[in-house]
């Protein structure tokens, strides 16, 4: 009898801290989320910048036709989810992509959305329209697109070249808002208007951003809160400390470096804080069009120099990931297995004999203990690119060659790679999506703006192609990890790794999720809530 | 004295017209512009994107048209506009300079209400171990920099108080205003009050060694009348002469300071203009921080004629 009555008091017991757990995770609305924000972004417009930094302030106000699922940590094509459509197809053979939209929105300032503000978005990112953006990086995005066609106010269509299923991809990056056509690139630099759960209040360069909820958003009941404040903290340590005594509710995202998380969870241990992934590669550039790294030994000796573990020790207590163009798995969708990367020249465990193999390359190309190369890194003035290219400079040194740290600031960093004035560069590399055809067309395809090395293989560009066309998963993954492979062997841009950065929140803020394969996706922030 | 007036306003202006000229060519010469630093961050160029945008922002013409475009614009009182913000200039920069000029002048007053009152007490207290210790503070106040102070303040409020005295733009209560700026001023001011220190205890002591001090003790005068009435009104000129450089160096020497203590004003502005090449920014306030720095000399000269009656500004 006794028994029976502990069991019902824990059946009891049970029920009680399932629905206070069900209670607790109500969401609720209101409130204020208020985090920092790392630097100043230039301006407000989505479409023509290239940071992240753009993205995390302003993607609340925008909605995509697509968007990834904002509560699903890893972006894949099964997490891609109607926003402004509210349902799509492939036709006509998968050269034409058909969105049915979703009717009754309005833009903030009241004006109804239809087809002709799709059509006029990208059309103006295709460079067709009249009026035009200053900057337009993701051009590129949309070559396969032959043009878009609408068809009354609520369907409109993109039709292709020829089929390139990634393009649903593209269009669901936090780079891919929905602009009205009734207000001017000019306007959408300093006061944006969008569709998105949230309002532009105000920017005060180097001060603040600030938004405010959208009444009248189209998804019932979100968002939950009532505005965002960003303060703008350049300066790390002060930010942080801002966080620890309280002053804000999150991180600036992947932001918090591995040892400043320690210091967070030292100092604030209630703190919520998460390591991920930012899809962003370092890597070397060389200058391949010019003696001595015309010369493909050297090239390769220097890529079996690298010893990557020891770069993520150094910079990321061992928290980064190691692999080639695309982010390696499990995070990433595409990278290669490990079996597959080991077999790649330098990327053998065993550091020792990769760097004697670089030796002999070394002696076969004129070098030697006696004849050392002498070589300038090249590298931007900030810490995460100036810090690797130290790390690269020692290790070369044990293949006989001579490096000594070239700092360029940014405004001169471009122009220098574009005019071809340096030997080695140390580069950062940042994918929007987690998609090979966003990688392998802005980094590797010939005559590509962002091709800095001017890497040319037809062979490989082909096989671009097929990867782009190719609608089986599966068979386009090992396509996708044969020219990895290729890449990598033929230095193209030899991938050192693949960091990983933080982000924390203060253990009241709830539906807040950190994506791990793209560190610019994830920011609508329409579900999220603060708890207090 | 009206001549030396009429002399030095004329100067002023030429010495402003000077500085335009190299404000403006220094800048240029800094490799590198707004559309370099866009297409950077973009990480691409297009040609002809860039050719549009250096029309658009008119640094595709020739610099003696683009100095006299913004020179005669800044004696209209068109300040252009920021590249960055698209903003008028002026509107980016007005409500800026309170805050930096509240932050200095607070700085300021700091500086001079402990600096001048302890050099005094250091000097006339020499050889004391008073005097000793006043010197090691003054010479903590020197050695010490001010970004490494602020963080020191910061890291010390978050752990024994659990807060950060961070800027807040908006202060409710007269108190909360002034919290404010006394933790970044106290900051900056504690170097600036060492330095004062240091010159009013040098100069008082010169002072007190000469006759008219001894006389005025034979004549029966109290300590503090000798201190304060005969011997600071003398020594005062060259404590004068460095409030006045610190006033003028505050305005656009705040960088640290403001950029630890997330303070957006004038001085942090101006570092993150020069960095995106923001030419209308840079220009227009660097020549804000040259009037200020070349009124304050004025404004010290001026004073050096109230405070020493010997000197006058004659033909």
């Amino acid at each position: 009898m006794r028994s029976v009555w502990a069991l019902a008091a824990t059946a009891a017991l049970s029920l009680l801290t399932i629905s206070t757990a069900t209670l607790a995770a109500e969401p609720k609305q209101g409130g204020i989320l208020r985090m920092y924000h790392r630097d100043s972004p230039g301006n407000a417009s989505i479409h023509e910048g290239a940071t992240y930094s753009l993205n995390v302030p302003f993607m609340p106000v925008f909605n995509n036709l697509v968007i990834y699922k904002q509560d699903v940590a890893q972006n894949s094509m099964d997490s891609i989810v109607p926003e402004l459509a509210e349902s799509w197809a492939w036709v006509n053979g998968n050269k034409t992509l058909t969105f049915k939209l979703r009717q009754g929105v309005k833009w903030h300032d009241g004006k109804p959305f239809t087809s002709a503000d799709v059509k006029c978005t990208f059309d103006m990112l295709m460079g067709k329209a009249q009026q035009k953006f200053r900057q337009n990086p993701r051009k590129s995005w949309y070559d396969q697109v032959s043009d878009i066609s609408t068809n009354g106010e609520s369907e409109v269509s993109f039709n292709l070249k020829r089929p390139q299923p990634s393009l649903l991809a593209l269009l669901a990056s936090g780079y891919t808002p929905v602009y009205p056509c009734h207000v001017s690139p000019a306007e959408m630099r300093t006061h944006p208007i969008g569709t998105g759960p949230f309002k532009f209040v105000e920017f005060k360069a180097n001060e603040s951003i600030k938004l405010t909820r959208n009444p009248d958003y189209w998804r019932k009941g979100r968002p939950y809160l009532d505005g965002i404040e960003l303060t703008i903290i350049p300066n790390r340590s002060t930010a942080i400390l801002a966080f620890v005594a309280g002053k804000f509710d999150m991180t600036f995202p992947t932001e918090v470096t591995i040892p400043l998380v320690r210091d967070v969870k030292q100092q604030a241990p209630n703190a919520i804080c998460e390591i991920a992934p930012t899809n962003v590669s370092t890597n070397i550039i060389v200058n391949s069009s010019s003696p001595p790294f015309d010369n493909v030994d050297i090239r390769r000796a220097m890529a079996m120099a690298l010893d990557r573990k020891a770069f993520i020790s150094i910079m990321f207590e061992g928290q980064g990931d190691i692999g080639g163009t695309m982010l390696p798995p499990p995070n990433g969708l595409w990278g290669m297995p490990k079996e597959m990367l080991e077999t790649i020249p330098g990327y053998g465990p065993d550091v020792k004999a990769n760097r004697e193999e670089a030796k002999k390359l070394m002696q076969k190309a004129g070098y030697g203990p006696d004849k050392h190369l002498a070589v300038k890194v090249s590298t931007r003035n900030i810490p995460i690119y100036r810090d690797p290219a130290v790390i690269l400079i020692d290790q070369l040194k044990t293949i006989y060659i001579d490096g000594e740290v070239d700092v360029v600031e940014t405004a001169n960093w471009f122009p220098k790679v574009a005019r071809k004035d340096y030997m080695i560069g140390l580069n950062l590399t940042g994918n929007a999506v987690d998609d090979p055809d966003q990688s392998f067309y802005e980094n590797y395809s010939c005559g590509s703006e962002r091709n800095y090395t001017n890497y040319c293989n037809k062979e490989i560009e082909k096989l671009f192609d097929v990867q782009s066309q190719e609608t089986n998963i599966e068979k386009r993954k090992k396509l996708v990890w044969d020219i990895d492979k290729k890449l990598q062997e033929d230095v193209a841009r030899p991938i050192v790794f693949h960091s990983r950065m933080g982000s924390c929140w203060q253990p009241y803020v709830k539906g807040l999720t950190v994506m791990t394969n793209s560190s610019y996706n994830g920011y609508r922030y329409e579900d999220v809530w603060l708890d207090k | 004295m009206f001549a030396y007036l009429v002399r030095r306003l004329f100067l002023m202006l030429v010495t402003l017209f000077g500085i335009s000229i190299v404000i403006f060519f220094l800048l240029r010469i800094v490799p590198g512009n707004i559309v370099d630093i866009l297409f950077a961050a973009a990480g691409y160029v297009d040609p002809a994107d860039k050719a549009n945008l250096e029309k658009e922002l008119g640094i595709d013409r020739p610099l003696i048209v683009q100095y006299w475009h913004w020179i005669s614009g800044f004696l209209r009182g068109d300040f252009g506009y920021s590249y960055v913000s698209e903003k008028p200039a002026l509107q980016e920069i007005l409500p800026r300079i309170p805050i930096t000029a509240r932050l200095a002048g607070l700085a300021l007053l700091f500086s001079a209400s402990i600096g001048i009152p302890l050099g005094v007490i250091s000097a006339v207290k020499q050889g004391t171990k008073l005097d000793y210790a006043l010197r090691v503070v003054s010479l903590s106040g020197l050695s010490l920099p001010s970004f490494w102070l602020g963080l020191l303040i910061l890291t010390a409020s978050v752990a024994m108080f659990g807060q950060m005295p961070i800027f807040n733009p908006n202060p409710q209560t007269w108190l909360e205003a002034f919290a404010t700026y006394a933790v970044p001023a106290a900051a900056v001011g504690f170097r600036s009050a060492a330095l004062t220190m240091r010159i009013t205890r040098s100069s008082m002591l010169e002072v007190l060694r000469q006759d008219y001090i001894r006389t005025a003790r034979a004549k029966g005068a109290s300590e503090a009348t000798v201190n304060y009435q005969h011997a600071l009104k003398n020594a005062i000129l060259p404590v004068i002469t460095v409030i006045g450089i610190e006033a003028a160096f505050l305005i656009g020497g705040l960088i640290v300071t403001e950029t630890v203590f997330n303070i957006p004003g004038v001085a942090r502005y101006l570092v993150e203009a020069i960095r995106w090449r923001d030419y209308p920014i840079v220009q227009n306030l660097v020549m804000f921080i040259a009037v200020v720095v070349v009124f304050a000399n004025f404004t010290v000269d001026m004073l050096y004629a109230v405070f020493d009656p010997r000197i006058r500004y004659t033909d």
